[in-house]
């Protein structure tokens, strides 16, 4: 089936064209990779807001942007352009502000936050009110026609679009943490229908504010080792405590291989499946017996025509929870079965942190720069591994292995999970 | 692609608006034989008119008060107008069908607290240095349930814990755009094969301030009293919300004939762009659209539901867009749903395909909604139903809902 331009179940076969990163420990693929692989972290003490009070004070926020006027959706949007505009020029496709495909972008909602929350409200006319009686007389009375278009839920969408010339209604999603995954499962699957021959997928996450660390902090599922800010994000170990909150964007550039061969675009690796299933069990865990994740691994596998041998390794979800490490332990054990054993399983958590929406296709972007280069970035910060967690998480030191298939998990609150599998270009 | 595509049919529909829940409700207030009456509060979001939702009895839906204490009234909205659909379509309660059905949820944020808002801006306003503060009332005013309630992809997330359904589930966040995309994403799914069924739809609450501010940004409100919508047409224009929630069950021609399932309608054209809303240029778009879709209208009256939102110069250009398909031989009788329903924001398509399979599978259109003289007269059986969805900001439409050929429910 070598060349094969149909893949096994007979639709077009879906392959990237283009990869673009922007993530807490570097800007671009390659500062990306030479620090993923050298186990360097991006996790720092949060400089953008004062942290007094706060339970968690370090995430792997992204400042080079300017911190000053920070706006979540504007500085999602940044983000998403950055990681964009490397994918598209590496890909080579359409011309400049004309992508031709659609768009999906896993973004997290974009909300009016406390600095322009206290603008609004500091206005002048509503002086004698208080509450959103206030707030809504001092924007009759303003003009704050900025605010409305980067606060409707489509506008980073949209103001992605227009930058880059993307065909037709652009779609803006969220799975929580699957996000990015489902972005790319959106592609994949426009272009099995023939509905596209490309598609451009973005996760981007700039949302790290006070509100946002407390609402993780209420939910306990943060890490609070505040006095150790590198060594807090450390997937699979004995005594993690929580995730670590981050930013970033990646973006694929997904094509049919017929068109991507016909124009003579370098492949940089196959889609070569996609499984989902919704837990039903609880807001913030999951099933205990694990059999929804467990299902989502055996249909991406079967979405892929592939058996557990075939997965070189596995890019975890690893978000460094007690919670998630334990269950994808779990789970994976129950779908591969002993075929585990002989499969490194590796978090990029454990440097960039959790970039919610946005880690789906980050992890997918690693995956196949991992098929690229034959190198699997490590989980760092495992000085103690977890002794029921007995998975090889390619602990401190990268692997330097051949790797011909990825397997990326990514598992969101809500119960939405999604499982992407990439390999190399068929031989 | 050279196999045929597949019919996709509407086999249940869960409705609950400012005029009532299920389908009989909104036949009885829209078919009365008189213009009916909106249900408009104009006293909760003064200045503006809003259009409530009706009360609904969500232990009939989400029975244990441990899942209804996780959800704020959008998410509790979402969650049981999904069951009503799932009811309808005879597939609640049946594990194998469930766990076989996808689900895309058009979906805004959640409820914020307004008096927790109040309190922080009352006690961080004028403050030198609020970041202390702010982070203290945070900690001790937030709660993990507020959280969960905000969240866009907890509806969908609810809808899988309440009523157990777990196939794939995406959430699209985006205004009227989201509806739109949800639904033209699980026809296309249907007809090529990649899900079999699918609840898509969503939920808004107009009665939120928070909401008022997001679209008074752009000033985009109506203030004072409710009117028709095409009544501001000639004038600066502006918004009137409504809440409502809307799930429709769209399902394979197939899958629903083997398991006896009989449809309401059929819907098998969606499509959409957008536009940089430049003065003419949602009209440039709409026309494209129009060509898309034209093939299948034939000259003669045509029902049509515009979901029109009242901005302004959106307003005038979407009923000039309506008006200009004479040019096609067609003419429109059009509905103006906003002057009914509000704009319901994400929900508005999935309402406006619920009203469409309604007037289809009931054999007679909607009488005009005002008095205007612009919605012309509807007799005889409507055979398609044509719907425009322009967002109130980004995004155009068009979704053309169908007669099949065989035997629908509601007798016709």
């Amino acid at each position: 089936m070598a060349h094969s331009l149909k893949d096994h179940r007979g639709r077009p076969v879906v392959v990237v064209t283009g990869i673009g990163i922007v993530t807490s420990v570097g800007e671009g693929k390659e500062d990306n990779w030479r620090n993923l692989t050298a186990g360097v972290s991006g996790v720092s003490k949060i400089s953008r807001f004062p942290t007094e009070g706060l339970r968690t004070q370090i995430a792997g926020t992204i400042d080079w942007q300017g911190k000053d006027q920070y706006c979540a959706p504007v500085h999602s949007i940044g983000l998403a352009k950055k990681s964009a505009a490397e994918a598209i020029a590496q890909s080579g496709i359409g011309s400049k502000k004309s992508f031709p495909g659609p768009l999906f972008v896993a973004n997290s909602p974009a909300e009016t936050n406390w600095d322009q929350r206290m603008i609004v409200y500091n206005g002048k006319a509503g002086a004698d009110s208080t509450g959103y009686e206030r707030l809504l007389k001092n924007v009759r009375a303003g003009d704050f026609s900025r605010y409305f278009s980067l606060f409707q839920f489509i506008s980073i969408a949209e103001h992605l679009a227009d930058e880059f010339g993307t065909r037709g209604q652009p779609i803006s999603l969220t799975t929580a943490c699957a996000s990015g995954a489902t972005s790319v499962q959106l592609g994949v699957e426009a272009i099995r229908r023939g509905d596209t021959d490309a598609a451009l997928c973005i996760g981007t996450d700039g949302g790290i504010c006070e509100e946002m660390v407390v609402r993780f902090n209420l939910l306990s599922a943060l890490s609070t080792q505040n006095d150790d800010p590198q060594g807090a994000s450390k997937p699979f170990s004995k005594n993690r405590d929580g995730f670590v909150m981050a930013e970033g964007s990646a973006t694929l550039v997904l094509e049919s291989y017929e068109s991507a061969k016909a124009r003579g675009a370098k492949i940089l690796g196959v889609v070569r499946g996609a499984g989902e299933r919704a837990d039903t069990f609880h807001r913030t865990r999951s099933t205990p017996d694990g059999s929804a994740i467990i299902d989502t691994i055996t249909r991406s596998m079967a979405d892929a025509g592939m058996a557990p041998a075939e997965i070189d390794c596995i890019n975890a979800h690893g978000t460094s929870t007690p919670e998630n490490d334990k269950m994808e332990y779990l789970s994976l054990s129950a779908a591969l079965g002993s075929e585990l054993d002989n499969t490194p399983i590796s978090s990029n958590k454990s440097m960039i942190g959790h970039t919610l929406s946005a880690a789906g296709t980050i992890e997918a972007a690693i995956s196949l720069l991992t098929i690229q280069n034959g190198v699997i970035p490590p989980t760092i910060n495992c000085n103690e591994q977890d002794p029921n967690i007995l998975m090889d998480v390619v602990p401190n030191e990268k692997r330097i292995q051949s790797v011909n298939s990825v397997m990326s998990n990514s598992f969101g609150f809500g119960g939405q999970n999604v499982c992407l599998i990439f390999s190399a270009e068929p031989a | 692609m050279s196999i045929e595509k597949t019919e996709v049919w509407i086999t249940g529909i869960g409705l609950v608006s400012s005029l009532g829940e299920g389908p009989d409700a909104h036949w009885a207030q829209l078919k009365s034989g008189k213009v009916p009456v909106p249900s408009v509060d104009s006293e909760s979001q003064a200045p503006y008119p809003v259009h409530p939702i009706v009360d609904i009895s969500i232990d009939s839906q989400i029975p244990k008060r441990s899942d209804q204490r996780q959800m704020g009234p959008w998410q509790h909205l979402g969650t049981y107008a999904a069951g009503l659909a799932l009811d309808d379509a005879g597939i609640a309660h049946n594990p194998e069908l469930l766990a076989a059905t996808n689900m895309i949820v058009a979906a805004g944020g959640g409820e914020r607290d307004l008096d927790v808002d109040r309190v922080i801006m009352e006690k961080i306003s004028g403050v030198e240095n609020p970041g202390p503060v702010l982070n203290n009332l945070l900690n001790s005013e937030l709660r993990p349930t507020l959280f969960l309630a905000q969240l866009s992809n907890l509806m969908a997330g609810n809808i899988s814990i309440v009523h157990h359904v777990t196939d794939s589930s995406r959430t699209f966040m985006g205004e009227e755009s989201a509806g739109v995309s949800a639904i033209e994403t699980a026809v296309a799914q249907i007809q090529h094969g990649q899900g079999e069924i699918f609840l898509v739809g969503g939920a808004y609450i107009a009665e939120r301030a928070d909401m008022c501010m997001l679209m008074e940004f752009g000033h985009t409100l109506w203030q004072g009293e409710h009117n028709s919508v095409w009544s501001r047409k000639d004038g600066t224009g502006g918004m009137i919300m409504g809440s409502a929630g809307a799930f429709l069950i769209l399902e394979s021609r197939q899958h629903a004939e083997a398991r006896g399932a009989k449809p309401y309608a059929k819907i098998n054209t969606v499509v959409a762009d957008r536009s940089n809303r430049q003065a003419g240029a949602a009209r440039q778009v709409a026309d494209g659209l129009f060509k898309q879709v034209s093939g299948q209208i034939p000259k003669g009256p045509l029902p049509v539901l515009s979901g029109c939102c009242g901005v302004q110069p959106q307003l005038k250009e979407e009923h000039d867009f309506l008006n200009s398909l004479s040019e096609f031989g067609i003419e429109p009788a059009i509905r103006g749903v906003t002057t009914m329903f509000g704009n319901t924001l994400e929900t508005q398509l999935p309402l406006g395909v619920i009203l469409a399979s309604l007037a289809i599978s009931r054999g007679e259109f909607f009488d005009p909604f005002d008095t205007t003289g612009i919605e012309k007269e509807f007799s005889g059986q409507p055979e398609r139903v044509l719907i425009s969805t322009w967002g109130h900001w980004r995004g155009e439409s068009l979704a053309l809902v169908e007669k099949p050929g065989v035997p629908l429910r509601g007798g016709n």
